[in-house]
């Protein structure tokens, strides 16, 4: 099963750094596993909790929060606003009792196209060791 | 138009960009099989004419409501489907696009996965767009006038373009002269012209200039309202004035590096040791010196050099190029041999950075001139009876070298001013991790700031010489000029609104606001949104207790809708599927 497991991850891209450091890694043509779904926010300040628990509670294998560097945030501090709620949804997640790596954050600039590409490639290989989410079977069965 | 929704679908081939690699009939068919659409095609490019014309045709035989274009990413061609749509009498917000190029087709192999991802994507698209509003931007009409802070060169010149525009200009100077450090300076490079008279040309004109207003020894103490209509309160003598403005230019110079925090370097400690800056005033003075047998001049101090020091463990100097001190040196080199054709004059450099019009055949003749320069760094300054010794190590000779000097300048660094961080939060400015102002954009919007209708002129932003700010300081101005001169200001429509129905009025979400774009309506009892002051971050969305406040283009169920669409695994036929059910 493990071997043919491919991880899904959804990832919430704020629209002026990661979001653009993706379109980026597009552009520059590096290649990363198409395992990815991206949903496009204004700013990672306003990626809900919700966002990320549910399609992990749903079966997703991994979510991605990609915001701007800390200072650079193009809203001031929505950037420090999800580093708090981070650490927190983590806990949550514990709670449920799935594997709380499995909520990735990284600050990725809009010129960091290889660093996006990167950290895809990273993530996809991380959740593989980790395995398949336990809540896709639940469902499934 | 909020009846039910109609959604067509677009998918684009972009030549063989996204065709070669994602199946674009695949992805076709399945798109045509999601609700709510209506129709789904395929074409080789959706932003040609002929793809556009595919579109409207489409809008008025079929009656679609939403669009999605599956093509490129929406950074690139948002703006240009949104027209397509208006052209075709749709609201310009019915429009979800689906990044299939950059995020899919150009960095993902051809094979079912991308295929799939693309579908998704797709799909996702099309969720969020049945789930769309129509909005409407909104326009305010501005106040047409200006505040500058800062009454240095930059600012003075912004002013003075603003002016001449025909704008009331107000300057907001704290000294209680114009011409902030320029005005301290003797002769310019590379021309070696006298400072003074330019600095006090721009000085006359602005104290003489019908539509500029000074405030000197006055200071900004609070700044409300938006692009267009800021209200900037200024303190001057115990007084508070409220000055209207349309566009603020902050133009707030700098700091020199302080040399005591490179206590080696004997600065305070030995008379002959002096600033770049203290130099200049010698030469304005032209007096002091008697006769020097030799001038050490030390370049990089408190610039290149990421040194910790005065044992609190903080870098206490600056990783930047300060950009104006190898010409600075160079001048002053030029014209202390001039002045004593008898003294020995040396240069201590890490690298000469002569890039400027004009720079390099300015050092050039320095070196002509007979000024010495010698690649290294000092180590230390030590006293040896009246003189003082520079002692370094020479890395071209790669040997320890003792100069004796009468007078040793110092090439202090340009760094933010002390109080940067008070006015970044007065004008809601960010600052890059060096300490200075953060333009919008580094190439593209290098004089507007992320607060819409505050602008960056001079030093404030980053090192530069008199030229650089005086072009930065006029492109402030333009760039001011630019709702100034229209009269009105487009408001984004993607901002908070409220649920008036759910808000207690409890505040949290104006506590979170970075824009202060929230306050409590006295009367009602409930928040309400500044439009024009709302950048549309969401933040205020996440802390209201009750969700009674989001953000148009991305309230929660339209988001959620696009997660469920992206989390609905089962729908697509991955491997893991066919073994776990």
């Amino acid at each position: 099963m493990t071997d043919s497991y491919e991880p899904r991850i959804i990832a919430f891209l704020c629209n002026w750094c990661t979001y653009t450091g993706a379109d980026l890694a597009g552009t520059s043509r590096l290649q990363y596993p198409p395992n990815v779904r991206v949903v496009r926010m204004m700013c990672s300040g306003a990626v809900d909790p919700v966002y990320v628990l549910k399609p992990l509670l749903d079966g997703a294998d991994g979510v991605l929060i990609g915001g701007c560097h800390p200072g650079d945030c193009h809203y001031q501090t929505g950037n420090y606003k999800t580093r708090r709620r981070y650490v927190a949804m983590r806990e949550i997640l514990k709670s449920t009792g799935l594997d709380d790596t499995r909520i990735w954050l990284r600050w990725i600039s809009a010129s960091e196209g290889q660093r996006f590409a990167e950290t895809i490639t990273e993530m996809v290989a991380s959740l593989k060791e980790l395995g398949p989410s336990p809540m896709r079977v639940a469902w499934a069965v | 138009m909020t009846n039910s929704p109609r959604v067509g679908v677009y998918i684009c081939h972009c030549g063989i960009n996204i065709a070669a690699t994602v199946d674009v009939h695949a992805v076709t068919d399945y798109a045509a099989r999601l609700p709510n659409v209506v129709i789904a095609r395929n074409y080789t490019y959706m932003c040609s004419d002929p793809g556009q014309a595919l579109i409207k045709n489409d809008i008025a035989e079929h009656n679609l409501n939403r669009i999605v274009v599956a093509s490129c990413s929406p950074r690139m061609h948002e703006p240009t489907f949104r027209a397509v749509i208006e052209e075709a009498g749709l609201n310009p917000y019915c429009l979800d696009m689906a990044n299939i190029r950059e995020q899919c087709s150009w960095v993902h192999p051809a094979g079912t996965m991308t295929t799939e991802k693309a579908m998704q994507l797709v799909e996702s698209a099309v969720a969020k767009a049945t789930r769309l509003e129509p909005l409407q931007t909104r326009q305010v009409s501005i106040t047409p006038s200006a505040v500058v802070v800062g009454g240095g060169i930059s600012g003075m010149q912004s002013a003075l373009d603003l002016a001449d525009a025909g704008f009331d200009v107000t300057i907001v100077e704290h000294a209680a002269q114009l011409g902030g450090h320029a005005a301290q300076f003797y002769k310019t490079f590379p021309t070696l012209e006298p400072a003074g008279l330019l600095v006090h040309e721009l000085i006359d004109r602005v104290t003489t200039h019908p539509h500029i207003n000074l405030m000197s020894e006055a200071e900004v103490t609070d700044v409300s309202g938006y692009v267009g209509n800021f209200n900037v309160r200024v303190k001057r003598n115990e007084e508070m004035t409220n000055v209207p403005a349309g566009a603020i230019i902050v133009a707030t110079g700098f700091e020199t590096f302080d040399p005591h925090r490179k206590p080696e370097l004997g600065y305070g400690k030995y008379p002959q040791v002096m600033t770049t800056l203290e130099f200049e005033q010698v030469f304005n003075r032209q007096s002091q010196i008697v006769n020097p047998k030799s001038i050490v001049f030390i370049q990089c101090v408190g610039s290149r050099d990421q040194a910790i020091g005065c044992g609190d463990g903080k870098p206490q100097t600056n990783a930047y190029c300060s950009r104006v001190c190898c010409m600075v040196t160079a001048k002053q080199a030029r014209l202390v041999r001039e002045q004593f054709p008898n003294a020995d004059v040396t240069v201590f450099y890490m690298d000469v950075r002569a890039f400027g019009k004009g720079f390099e055949e300015f050092y050039d003749q320095a070196r002509e001139d007979g000024v010495m320069y010698r690649r290294g760094n000092p180590s230390e300054i030590l006293k040896r009876g009246e003189r003082v010794v520079v002692r370094a190590e020479d890395t071209l000779l790669g040997e320890q070298v003792e100069v004796e000097a009468d007078l040793v300048v110092l090439a202090v660094g340009i760094k933010p001013r002390a109080n940067s961080e008070a006015v970044a939060q007065l004008f809601k400015l960010s600052r890059s991790g060096d300490g200075f102002f953060m333009e919008a954009h580094p190439k593209l919007r290098p004089v507007e700031t992320s607060m819409a209708g505050v602008f960056l002129a001079g030093c404030c932003q980053s090192p530069k010489d008199i030229a650089d700010s005086i072009s930065q300081a006029r492109a402030a101005a333009s760039a001011a000029m630019i709702p100034l001169m229209r009269g009105i200001v487009q408001v984004d429509a993607a901002t908070s609104y409220i649920d008036e129905e759910l808000c207690a009025g409890c505040g949290q979400c104006a506590a979170v606001c970075s824009f202060s774009a929230l306050s409590l309506h006295p009367v009602r009892g409930k928040m309400t949104v500044n439009a024009a002051l709302c950048q549309g971050c969401g933040s205020c969305a996440l802390a209201c207790p009750s969700k009674a406040i989001m953000v148009h283009q991305s309230t929660f169920e339209q988001v959620m809708s696009q997660v469920s669409a992206l989390a609905d695994w089962n729908r697509l036929s991955l491997p893991v599927e066919a073994e776990a059910v």
